[in-house]
């Protein structure tokens, strides 16, 4: 039997790689910086766990609604961003992460400080989901989103988005729409970060407004940059080495953030395209490994003959 | 007529960088645009691709007015440009460059936008736009390691990828050795006799009198002089703008 600890532990890496792997899109794919990211976060959370302790509404119906409100509110947010760039869309999206914050925290609706409790855990077959099937779930959303990303990145939208990244005067006159394809990746990227705060509210059934603070855009940005910004599994490393370090760094809690900003610093340094991004040493190592693997074999075949 | 632009002026914070500027482009004609450093030619190619807005003027395209368009309607209605200083997405392999700009035709649906980009049919076409541009060594290499002569064919390939009727070149030839450019210059000719029209600037003479049969020459935002090359060679005003009043 897997311990409770472990599947916290799982469960929650699967919603940051989600998260990170939705910011992704916006930042990695589409080249739009974000610090505002966990705004949709909380969206997805609140709307999921407001449409089922208000209105009574299942996990099962909740959950793709703060999805979809998630991406609408994304669209909407989007449009300010659109006429920015660089560092003015940074400061654009840091402003958006801290009015949605206050408007959880100041609004009663929203449940204030004190945030929405009473979420339960989700329900299948007449009977409560136990932890290791909730984790399994996620785990295969995340893959078939990752699928999903797949296919986007072989498609006219993934070149689209590759394009702009490159370069936004050159894309536009190369007959790229770009607010269009901006406003896709935000929607895509929002609804995403919708989806994992609608389940982040049903895993952790009590969600508050600090859970979706600007100091949460910034880990999941790190974890992006972190394994390797703009590729398919460099978001979701990250996610998992981030997720695990504050958990494995327990003996010497006090150095905890001092360790996570010193490998953070040592990155940028040595590996500024992340771990699976450009020019990775890992990359290179794994296929320098499997090259002498093959070229033994080889060799092995040509004295055997 | 394919091109028709009309008393077009642009300011710059009270600078005027065009000041009344008419002229028009046929079909299949190569048209010199040529004039002193600051002249307003890359701020002409701007405005006309709708990077900028004009301050004032009307430009035609086949009849129908490009204002208010934003840059990528003016590229799917059939003008395509290059850049004087090169910018193609320096980290997409040079096939991949002149897929973006053949997305033009599935961009605009979102069906279509999901398709895989990479179909056999479609890398066939855009081989023979590699092969007509000559970059046949580079097709799968990253572009920002290829030599400046190259990065300017693959923006000549992009933008052929668009399919254009009309093509505006900002100094193709700049930097480049003698048989790049020999090549580009046969390559522009061919372009135009497949009846594209091309809007050439230019700063090297030699390039300009042999490809264009008509010039406008612009000097500080305005057109001082348009005619065949031989016209303008002995124009007094244009060799007073070049080399300055005899004293």
């Amino acid at each position: 039997m897997v311990s409770g600890y472990l599947i916290t532990i799982l469960i929650t890496i699967t919603i940051y790689a989600m998260l990170a792997h939705s910011l992704n899109i916006i930042t990695g794919r589409a080249g739009q910086i974000s610090l505002g990211h966990s705004a949709f976060f909380g969206i997805g959370a609140y709307t999921s766990a407001l449409f089922y302790t208000g209105a009574g509404l299942s996990f099962w119906l909740s959950v793709p609604l703060g999805t979809i409100i998630s991406g609408i509110v994304g669209a909407l947010l989007g449009i300010p961003c659109l006429r920015v760039r660089d560092d003015f869309l940074a400061i654009t999206t840091m402003g958006i992460v801290f009015v949605v914050e206050a408007v959880f925290l100041y609004i009663p609706f929203f449940g204030g400080a004190m945030g929405v409790g009473g979420i339960d855990p989700p329900k299948w077959f007449g009977r409560e989901m136990s932890k290791p099937e909730y984790f399994i779930l996620l785990l295969i959303v995340l893959i078939l989103l990752l699928f999903f990303d797949r296919r986007l990145e072989r498609s006219w939208i993934g070149l689209a988005w590759s394009s702009i990244r490159e370069d936004e005067m050159a894309a536009g006159t190369m007959g790229v729409d770009i607010v269009r394809f901006k406003v896709i990746a935000f929607i895509l990227g929002s609804a995403i970060a919708g989806l994992a705060g609608g389940f982040y509210a049903h895993f952790l059934t009590f969600i508050m407004p600090q859970n979706f603070g600007f100091g949460q855009s910034i880990v999941i940005l790190c974890m992006v940059v972190f394994g390797g910004i703009g590729t398919r599994w460099g978001p979701i490393l990250g996610a998992i080495i981030l997720g695990i370090l504050p958990e494995i760094s327990r003996p010497i809690m006090e150095y905890r953030t001092f360790l996570y900003g010193l490998l953070l610093v040592a990155m940028m340094r040595f590996q500024p395209g992340g771990l699976l991004g450009e020019e990775s040493l890992l990359v290179k190592f794994f296929n320098s490994v499997g090259s002498s693997v093959r070229g033994k074999r080889i060799i092995k075949n040509a004295s055997r003959s | 007529m394919l091109l028709e632009v009309k008393n077009l002026c642009k300011e710059f914070d009270g600078l005027r960088a065009l000041d009344q500027v008419s002229f028009s482009a046929r079909e299949g004609e190569i048209l010199g645009i040529i004039g002193p450093n600051g002249a307003g030619k890359t701020t002409l190619f701007n405005i006309i691709s709708g990077i900028y807005s004009p301050s004032n003027g009307e430009i035609f395209f086949q009849g129908k007015s490009l204002l208010r368009l934003k840059p990528h309607q003016i590229s799917r209605l059939g003008v395509s440009r290059t850049f004087q200083i090169v910018r193609p997405f320096l980290n997409l392999d040079v096939e991949t460059n002149i897929l973006v700009a053949w997305g033009h035709r599935f961009y605009p649906s979102l069906l279509k936008s999901i398709e895989p980009f990479r179909k056999v049919e479609i890398l066939e076409e855009v081989r023979t736009i590699i092969e007509r541009t000559g970059l046949q060594p580079y097709a799968n290499q990253p572009t920002k390691n290829l030599p400046l002569g190259i990065k300017k064919r693959v923006e000549i390939a992009r933008a052929l990828a668009l399919r254009p009727r009309l093509l505006l070149l900002d100094e193709p030839t700049g930097g480049l050795r003698f048989e790049e450019f020999v090549q580009l210059m046969a390559l522009i000719r061919q372009i135009s006799e497949e009846g594209i029209g091309v809007l050439l600037i230019e700063h090297n003479m030699q390039v300009v009198m042999d490809l264009c049969r008509r010039i406008v020459v612009l000097d500080h935002g305005s057109k001082i002089a348009e005619g065949p090359p031989e016209e303008i060679r002995s124009n007094p005003r244009v060799i007073e703008a070049y080399l300055g009043k005899e004293v």
